[in-house]
């Protein structure tokens, strides 16, 4: 990690009068799995139709592996796999012969191509199916040879448009699985488009907020709430242990325990709910709360700092943009 | 790699010509040839090109059996194109159905239909483009490809055909066709190849401009039909309208037959039975009106091949000409169009 592979600066498309992309900037490092995230027709797909040379942008500037592809495509497509969004295949030939027929477009010898083949339908588990027809292909297992054909060029870098749409959970886990390993053993980079907050949060060592063409947030996970939500409070809950006390016993010690976490520094909105404490905090005091509580003499089952999911994340971000 | 290994190598799609062309003597192909080979064992399998083949092979074992029966009352003494007799083989009929050249005119344009109609939006529906497009290939190769392949499929198809019909009135009528009929079938075969190309171009264009394959194919088939059937009765009926009357003075008359058939020759299917007819009649000299003055003195002989080509060319240039002009609306909207996923 660590040497940039992907930059684009002062990025725009227009589509008339339009802008679809506007004035983006992104650097997406060696190595790393980079997630693009956004509703539907925020600028996702033409941005990687930009980075693919597959369409010019208005403005700005691309570098793709150091190579420009609005004027060498052909240089780009040849770094760069690009899996489309609901990609096709030609339904009356084998998954096989269509892979091959990708791999010997890339250059690759009949018998080169074969081979790799076989060995890349393998490792995306398609090797019962390598010779049935692309047409009974279920929607996964289309996915996933659409990953072997990314694959057979031997790219730098993978481009992936919204390629866990239509996935059940568990065709969607292993298709996830198989794209951190595959970068993670082959030093990949991906970048992925996606709308489903879950899954890009469950692979992604970075995301990247797009709404209405505009990039509004980068950055892992946490990095993310703290830049949307500044202002937001830590919330905490913690789980007492009882034991087999009596009601006698345990309430003066429970209430040990509350003034040992309610008379903390920056603790607010405290509360208690039988075994259970909840409070929130504008700073990071976890630890110490924990350390003041055992030492009131009562153990804690558990101790459980929320964080934000990209789910709400999203929702918050878009319920408070729609406020304004 | 030894001979057998070489033979046990994986054969990947069956049915392309292959290691033909196969560059520079290595086991890689240049992609463009590589998407003809793809395209052609397409068509090749494909059941509609199967259905219209063996469509056109019967149509043209028909025309040809019933001219062998008919050959004999169809040479006069003292007919200039007795010397022609194998030619006739392609325009002779007894009347119950058309002669071959007037079939392939008519079948020639439904197979370039069918074998472009959905060239590209096909593609396009089944989300195959755009992973095309993502390989280190030129945009142009598609539909390059796509045209040439289909070209090569019909030049194969009418070549052997051509070549059976001559072969079978060989074996039937027992005369060997003259250096210049077998040139003239040549040249025949050309022009269809030629008129079956621009069909082709037409239906390519449609598959670009319509996103579905059947509203493509209809909008070809429509223009098929107007070409075929109804422009010949729009000019019959422009020509009622501005007749001159019969004692009108020669140069009017003439003038306007010119006129009447200009206008007939719009249409490539004009050209093309213009064409077939002066190549397959040697005795054809002129396809416009000819006065009394340009006959007079005349030797009733057949033309040289080269004299018809000369009659013909206007003609030929035109069929050449729509054809590129079709190819070349169609390279500009595939070069233009936004390619994005289905």
């Amino acid at each position: 990690m660590g040497a940039e592979i992907i930059r684009l600066s002062g990025l725009t498309k227009e589509y008339g009068h339009q802008a679809v992309v506007r004035n983006l900037d992104l650097t997406i490092e060696k190595g790393e799995i980079y997630g693009l995230l956004g509703p539907n027709g925020a600028g996702k797909s033409t941005t990687i139709l930009m980075i693919m040379g597959l369409t010019e942008p208005s403005s700005g500037s691309i570098r793709v592996a150091g190579v420009d592809p609005v004027r060498y495509p052909v240089e780009v497509k040849r770094k760069v796999g690009y899996l489309p969004e609901d990609v096709g295949f030609y339904d009356d030939r084998t998954g096989l012969e269509n892979i091959v027929y990708t791999g010997r477009l890339n250059g690759l010898s009949v018998s080169a191509a074969k081979s790799r083949a076989l060995e890349l339908l393998e490792r995306v588990d398609l090797t019962e199916a390598a010779h049935k027809r692309t047409g009974t292909y279920s929607r996964g297992m289309r996915q996933r040879l659409g990953l072997a054909d990314v694959l057979i060029k031997q790219p730098e870098i993978i481009i992936l448009d919204e390629p866990t749409l239509g996935l059940d959970p568990e065709g969607l886990r292993r298709f996830l699985s198989l794209i951190v390993t595959l970068s993670r053993q082959e030093g990949l980079t991906v970048l992925l488009s996606s709308h489903h907050l879950q899954q890009v949060q469950q692979v992604c060592d970075r995301v990247g907020l797009f709404v209405a063409g505009r990039l509004i947030a980068e950055g892992d996970i946490p990095a993310l709430s703290k830049k949307l939500f500044p202002n937001e409070l830590i919330a905490y809950e913690a789980g007492l242990h009882r034991g087999a006390r009596a009601d006698a016993d345990w309430i003066p010690m429970r209430s040990r325990a509350a003034d040992a976490v309610r008379h903390a520094e920056g603790v607010r909105n405290f509360h208690v709910e039988g075994d259970r404490l909840f409070w929130e905090s504008d700073t990071e005091s976890g630890h110490e709360i924990a350390r003041n509580v055992i030492a009131s003499g009562i153990d804690l089952t558990y101790l459980n700092r929320k964080e934000y999911g990209l789910d709400e994340i999203y929702h918050r971000y878009f319920s408070t943009v729609a406020k304004s | 790699m030894t001979i057998k290994e070489k033979m046990k190598a994986p054969v990947v799609f069956t049915g392309n010509p292959a290691g033909l062309f196969t560059y520079a003597g290595r086991e890689t192909s240049h992609p463009f040839w590589l998407m003809v080979e793809k395209e052609i064992s397409d068509h090749v399998r494909s059941l509609r090109f199967i259905i219209m083949m063996v469509l056109i092979a019967l149509t043209s074992i028909a025309t040809v059996y019933l001219a062998l029966g008919s050959l004999k009352d169809a040479i006069k003494p003292g007919d200039p194109e007795g010397s022609f007799l194998f030619l006739k083989l392609f325009t002779v009929s007894d009347g119950s159905i058309p002669p071959f050249h007037v079939f392939i005119g008519f079948l020639g344009p439904l197979l370039g239909i069918s074998l472009g109609f959905d060239s590209i939006n096909s593609e396009l529906s089944r989300g195959t483009m755009s992973r095309l497009l993502a390989q280190p290939i030129h945009r142009d190769y598609i539909i390059n490809a796509k045209f040439v392949a289909a070209l090569i499929v019909i030049s194969g198809l009418f070549l052997c055909l051509g070549l059976l019909v001559t072969g079978w009135g060989i074996l039937k009528i027992g005369i060997l066709p003259s250096f210049q009929e077998f040139l003239r079938i040549l040249a025949l075969i050309v022009l269809i190849i030629l008129y079956v190309a621009f069909w082709l171009n037409l239906a390519i264009f449609f598959s670009i401009k319509y996103k579905q394959a059947s509203t493509s194919a209809l909008a070809s088939i429509a223009v098929w039909l107007f070409v075929t059937v109804f422009y010949g009765m729009l000019v019959s009926l422009v020509a009622r309208s501005v007749a001159p009357s019969e004692f009108a003075p020669p140069g009017q008359i003439i003038a306007y037959q010119k006129l009447v058939q200009n206008l007939g020759r719009l249409v490539p299917s004009q050209l093309f039975s213009d064409a077939t007819t002066t190549l397959l009649m040697p005795s054809v000299r002129s396809l416009g009106p000819l006065t009394m003055e340009q006959v007079h003195g005349a030797i009733p002989s057949p033309l040289s091949l080269g004299q018809s080509m000369l009659v013909v060319w206007p003609q030929l240039t035109g069929l050449i000409a729509a054809t590129v002009v079709c190819f070349a609306l169609s390279y500009r909207a595939f070069m233009r169009k936004e390619i994005r996923s289905r």
